[in-house]
C-alpha cells in the first residue's frame, strides 16, 4: 500500500543516515583514533630497505668496495650514474684500472634498484633519507665516493 | 550579579542621565551597530575555526593547530589573507548588482539578528510580531544570491543561482510550518512571550510528538536554506559549476563566505529559541529544587551552549553525508517534508485544543 | 575549470569539464554536450598525460623495461610489473620457484586491496561525502607500510624481476599482513555503514549509468566494469597463471549493471582478496626467491603476449621480439581505455551530477589510458 511504503522509506532512510552519523560521531569522540603524525617535529623513521637514494658504502678506513666495473651503468634505465674511470699503479707496477668518480644524477634516479641487483660487489646500497629538495640544482649531481678513499684490497 | 540585562541597563541609566534622551537614543543605536557587526567578525572567526576542527576531528586528522595555541589563529590569518586578495570585476558584469550582492546577503542577516534574545531581557528588538519578521526577513537573502548569480555575466553562475533560488524558496515553506507549530502551541507570536511560556520546559519535552516531527523538519529545512550540505550542489567542489559566487573574489567572496556561517548561527538561535527554549534554563515541571540550581548557571550561557549545539549537528550533517542531486533534493521537499509538515500542523492544532501536551 | 566553448547548430550548450578537475581521477578532458540538464554526447579527449611509454621501451633491456610499467597504472603497479616479468619468463621459457609465486600473488591482492580502498574513498568524495576519504586512507596507510619494508616503495615498487621477485619477503611481512588483516576486517561493517548503506548514496548511485551485458562485450570492458553487468571475465579464473588456480575464491558477478551494482562488486572483490590472502599466508613454501637467470637476457624471435587481471580489468603485455637485447615493439593493453569508451553510452540522457558518479565507479587512472 502506498501509505506504508512511504512510511517504510521514511524510516529505513532515517535509520541509515543516524548510522552514518554514529559512526562519525565515533571518530569525532575517540580522539585517540587520530593517525596524523606531525611531520617537521617528529621525522618518520623508514624502512630499511626504503629506496631514499643511493650510496656507496665507506668503511672506517674509508675505503669502498667499487672496483669501477660499470656493471651499474649499465643496468640504469635512464642514464643516472656515470662512473668516471682512471689508472692506478698497483705495487707490483702494473696499470689498474680503478674508479675516479660515481657520478650520480639524483635528479633523474627513479629509485628502481637495478642498480645495485647488478653490482656484483655491493659496493652500493639503498639510503633511506627522502628530503632531497634543494635551492640550486647543481647540487643534486653527487659524487658518491668520497674524497681521497679507494677501493679495498679484498675485492676484485 | 552581573548579567548582560544589568550591563545594558545601567548603560541605559547612565546614557540618560548624561545626554538629552535623544542624544542618548542615538548613542545606543550606534552603540548596538558596533556591536552586531562585531558580533560577526567574532561569530565568523569562531564559527569557521569550529567547522575545520570538527572536520579534522571527524575525519581522523588533526585541524589547524599551528598557528596560535591549538590553531586559534588560524582564522585571522585566512582574513588577512583574503584581505590582501585583488578583488576582479568580470567584463560585461553588471557593475552595481555585482557590488551590491553580497550586501544584501549580509543585510539579511543582519536584520534578522534584531528580534533574537541572546541573554534574559536582552534583546534588541521585542517586536511583537517576532516571529513573522524573522520568517519574512530571511527571505531577502535570496535576492542577493539571485543578483550576484546574475550579474556575474557567467551562464553556469546562472544557472548555479537559479538552483540555489529554487532550493531556498522550496525549503522556506517547511522550515515556516514547522516555527508554525510552535506558534499554535504558544499562542504568540513574540519571541520573549515564546520564551517565557517555556519556564515549565522546553517545548521539545513537553509537546511531545508534533514538536520533536517539526523540529527534525526545521533542522532539515534549514540546512538546505543556508546551502549546506548535503544541499549544497549549488557551490560544491566537485560538482560542475562553482555556483553564484565564482566570480567574486577577495573580500566580496570573503563577505559571502562570512555571510553563509552568520546565516547557520541566525537559524540555529532561531531554532533554538522556538524548540529548545532559548536563554530559559532546564525546568521540569514543578521541580523547584532543580530548577533553582538550574538558574544559577547564567542565561546567555544557555543560549550560547544550544545554539552551538545545534551548529555542531548541522557541522555533523555535512562531514557524514554525500550530496543530493538537485532533483532528489527538490523532491525530497516536495513530496516529503511538505506533506509530513501539512500533517504535522494538524496534529499539533488538534493536541493543542484539546490540551493532550504537559 | 569551466567555460562555455558554444553553441552547436541544434542549440546544444558545449561544455569542458576540464583536463585539470578534482573528479577526473587525473587529466581527462571531457567535451560534453548538454541540452538543458541531459546530457547528449560525451567525448573524451585523451592524451595530456602521454609519456611515449610504449616507444621508450623499445631502447630498453628486458630487465629495465618493467619499472616503467609501474607509472602507468600507479595503483596496481605491482600487477603491472608482474605482466610485463610473466610476458618475457614466456619468452624466455623459464620455471619460477614456488616461494616466488606466492609472494607475486600475495603482493598482487594487496595492491587489489590498495586500490580498492582508494578507490572507494575517491568514489565517496566525488559524490559528496569527504570523511571517507581519509579513512580509506588510514587503512591504505598501513598496506603501504608493508610494501614499504618488503619491496623498499611504497607507490612504485619495482619488486618482480624475470625469474622472480627481487628480494625475500622481510621477516615482519607474514605477522604484519596478518594484523592488517584483523584490523580491515573490523574496519569493512564500517565501510558498509558510512557508504554503502546512506539512502542519498544509494539514490546517487541507483539506477544510474546502466551498462547492458552485450554492450559491456562489444565495447571490451572488463574488470568490475564488466562484472556489474555480468560478464564473466576475471583472468584469474579463464586463464589462470601463478598459483590462481589453487586458490579458493569467488568471482563476482552482479545483473544490475548500474553504478550501485559496480560498486557492490568493488566492495565484494576486497573480500574475497582478504579470504585469498588469508589461504596464502600461512603456506608460503621455503626455497629460492628467484629463478637463476643469464646476466643479459635476450628473448627469441617472435611475439608473446601475456594478460593478468589488475585492479581495473584485463591488462595485457604484447612483446614483439627480433632476437636482439631490446624488443622491437612493446604494446600494453589497457583495462581503462576499454572502459572509458563505454562512458558515452552510459551516460547519454543523464544528467550532469550523475556523470559524476559514473565516473567515480568507472575507477578510470588516466595515465593508464594515455601511456
Amino acid at each position: 500500500m502506498f501509505i506504508t511504503n512511504y512510511i517504510k522509506d521514511i524510516y529505513n532512510g532515517v535509520k541509515s543516515l543516524l548510522t552514518g552519523m554514529r559512526r562519525t560521531g565515533y571518530y569525532f569522540t575517540h580522539h585517540k583514533e587520530i593517525i596524523t603524525e606531525q611531520y617537521p617535529t617528529e621525522i618518520p623513521v623508514m624502512a630499511e630497505r626504503f629506496r631514499g637514494e643511493v650510496l656507496m658504502t665507506h668503511d672506517g678506513n674509508n675505503e669502498h668496495a667499487c672496483t669501477g666495473c660499470t656493471a651499474c651503468e649499465i643496468a640504469c634505465p635512464n642514464g643516472t650514474i656515470k662512473i668516471v674511470t682512471k689508472f692506478d699503479l698497483t705495487p707490483e707496477g702494473k696499470k689498474k684500472k680503478a674508479i675516479d668518480k660515481f657520478v650520480y644524477h639524483l635528479e633523474l634516479c627513479t629509485m628502481c634498484n637495478l642498480c645495485i641487483e647488478a653490482c656484483p660487489t655491493s659496493a652500493i646500497k639503498m639510503g633511506q633519507s627522502f628530503e632531497h629538495s634543494v635551492f640550486n640544482r647543481a647540487e643534486l649531481t653527487k659524487v658518491l665516493n668520497k674524497q681521497g678513499s679507494k677501493v679495498r684490497d679484498d675485492v676484485e | 550579579m552581573i548579567s548582560f540585562e544589568y550591563i545594558a541597563n545601567s548603560i541605559d541609566t547612565w546614557l540618560n542621565a548624561t545626554f538629552n534622551s535623544g542624544l542618548a537614543l542615538a548613542i545606543e543605536f550606534v552603540l548596538v551597530g558596533v556591536l552586531c557587526i562585531g558580533l560577526f567578525a567574532v561569530l565568523g572567526l569562531v564559527l569557521i575555526m569550529m567547522e575545520r576542527k570538527v572536520s579534522a576531528y571527524m575525519q581522523v586528522r588533526l585541524g589547524p593547530n599551528r598557528v596560535g595555541p591549538k590553531g586559534m589563529f588560524q582564522t585571522t590569518a585566512d582574513t588577512l589573507k583574503l584581505l590582501f586578495k585583488e578583488g576582479l570585476t568580470p567584463t560585461g558584469s553588471d557593475r552595481f548588482l555585482f557590488n551590491l550582492a553580497p550586501f544584501i546577503v549580509m543585510i539579511a542577516a543582519m536584520l534578522v539578528l534584531a528580534p533574537i534574545a541572546f541573554a534574559k531581557n536582552f534583546q534588541i528588538w521585542d517586536i511583537n510580531i517576532g516571529v513573522l519578521y524573522v520568517s519574512a526577513v530571511s527571505s531577502i537573502g535570496v535576492i542577493g544570491i539571485l543578483m550576484a548569480g546574475w550579474a556575474s555575466n557567467n551562464k553556469y553562475s546562472l544557472l548555479g543561482a537559479m538552483r540555489s533560488g529554487a532550493q531556498i524558496v522550496s525549503y522556506e515553506l517547511s522550515a515556516g510550518l514547522s516555527i508554525l507549530v510552535i506558534v499554535i502551541f504558544t499562542g504568540d507570536l513574540s519571541i520573549s512571550k515564546i520564551i517565557e511560556s517555556q519556564q515549565t520546559g522546553w517545548w521539545i519535552f513537553r509537546g511531545h510528538i508534533p514538536v520533536l516531527i517539526a523540529f527534525v523538519i526545521y533542522i532539515i529545512a534549514v540546512t538546505a536554506e543556508t546551502n549546506r550540505a548535503p544541499f549544497d550542489l549549488a557551490e560544491a567542489e566537485s560538482e560542475l559549476t562553482a555556483g553564484f559566487h565564482t566570480e567574486y573574489s577577495g573580500m566580496k567572496f570573503a563577505l559571502f563566505f562570512l555571510a553563509e556561517y552568520v546565516n547557520i548561527f541566525i537559524v540555529c538561535a532561531i531554532g533554538a529559541t522556538l524548540f529548545l527554549g532559548g536563554w530559559m534554563p532546564l525546568h521540569i515541571g514543578n521541580w523547584e529544587a532543580f530548577n533553582t540550581v538550574m538558574d544559577y548557571i547564567p542565561s546567555s550561557l544557555w543560549f550560547i551552549g544550544k545554539t552551538f549545539f545545534l551548529i555542531f549537528v548541522i557541522m555533523w550533517f555535512r562531514w557524514t553525508f554525500p550530496r543530493l542531486r538537485i532533483d532528489q533534493l527538490l523532491t525530497l521537499e516536495w513530496k516529503y517534508l511538505l506533506p509530513i509538515s501539512m500533517f504535522n500542523l494538524l496534529l499539533a492544532t488538534l493536541i493543542a485544543i484539546q490540551g493532550w501536551y504537559f | 575549470m569551466v567555460e562555455e566553448v558554444g553553441v552547436n547548430d541544434t542549440g546544444d550548450l558545449i561544455i569542458n569539464v576540464g583536463p585539470q578537475h578534482p573528479s577526473t581521477h587525473g587529466v581527462l578532458h571531457l567535451v560534453i554536450t548538454l541540452n538543458g540538464e541531459t546530457i547528449k554526447k560525451i567525448e573524451p579527449h585523451l592524451g595530456y598525460i602521454h609519456r611515449s611509454i610504449e616507444k621508450m621501451c623499445e631502447s630498453l633491456s628486458y630487465r629495465q623495461f618493467i619499472y616503467v610499467t609501474s607509472r602507468m597504472d600507479y595503483l596496481s603497479s605491482h600487477i603491472n610489473n608482474h605482466a610485463c616479468a610473466l610476458t618475457v619468463e614466456k619468452g624466455l621459457q623459464i620455471e619460477i620457484p614456488e616461494r616466488a609465486k606466492y609472494i607475486r600473488v600475495l603482493m598482487d591482492e594487496l595492491t587489489r586491496l590498495a586500490s580498492h580502498q582508494l578507490w572507494w574513498g575517491a568514489a565517496a568524495m566525488d559524490v559528496g561525502a569527504l570523511t571517507p576519504f581519509f579513512h580509506a586512507f588510514r587503512e591504505r596507510e598501513m598496506i603501504n607500510e608493508i610494501m614499504e619494508e618488503t619491496c623498499g616503495a611504497r607507490l612504485t615498487m619495482n619488486y618482480n624481476v624475470p625469474g622472480g621477485v627481487m628480494a625475500d619477503i622481510h621477516p615482519n611481512f607474514q605477522r604484519k599482513t596478518k594484523d592488517f588483516l584483523k584490523f580491515f576486517k573490523t574496519k569493512l561493517p564500517e565501510y558498509d555503514e558510512m557508504v554503502t548503506g546512506n539512502i542519498i548514496f544509494q539514490n546517487r548511485m541507483k539506477g544510474v549509468g546502466i551498462l547492458s551485458k552485450a554492450d559491456a562485450i562489444s565495447y571490451g570492458c572488463s574488470g568490475p566494469t564488466a562484472r556489474a553487468s555480468g560478464v564473466n571475465c576475471d583472468i584469474r579464473k579463464l586463464y589462470p597463471y601463478e598459483i590462481y588456480d589453487k586458490v579458493q575464491f569467488d568471482e563476482i558477478l552482479d545483473s544490475s549493471g548500474d553504478c550501485y551494482g559496480r560498486y557492490l562488486v568493488r566492495m565484494e572483490e576486497m573480500r574475497q582478496s582478504i579470504s585469498i590472502i588469508e589461504q596464502l599466508i600461512d603456506n608460503i613454501p621455503e626455497g629460492d626467491f628467484q629463478a637463476k637467470t643469464k646476466a643479459v637476457l635476450k628473448l627469441p624471435k617472435g611475439e608473446f603476449y601475456t594478460r593478468v587481471e589488475t585492479a581495473r580489468g584485463d591488462f595485457g603485455v604484447y612483446i614483439v621480439s627480433e632476437g636482439g637485447l631490446t624488443p622491437y615493439r612493446i604494446k600494453f593493453r589497457s583495462p581503462g581505455f576499454s572502459n572509458l569508451s563505454a562512458l558515452n553510452h552510459m551516460a547519454c540522457g543523464q544528467k550532469i551530477g550523475d556523470m559524476v558518479a559514473i565516473m567515480a565507479t568507472l575507477d578510470l587512472v588516466i595515465p593508464d589510458i594515455d601511456r
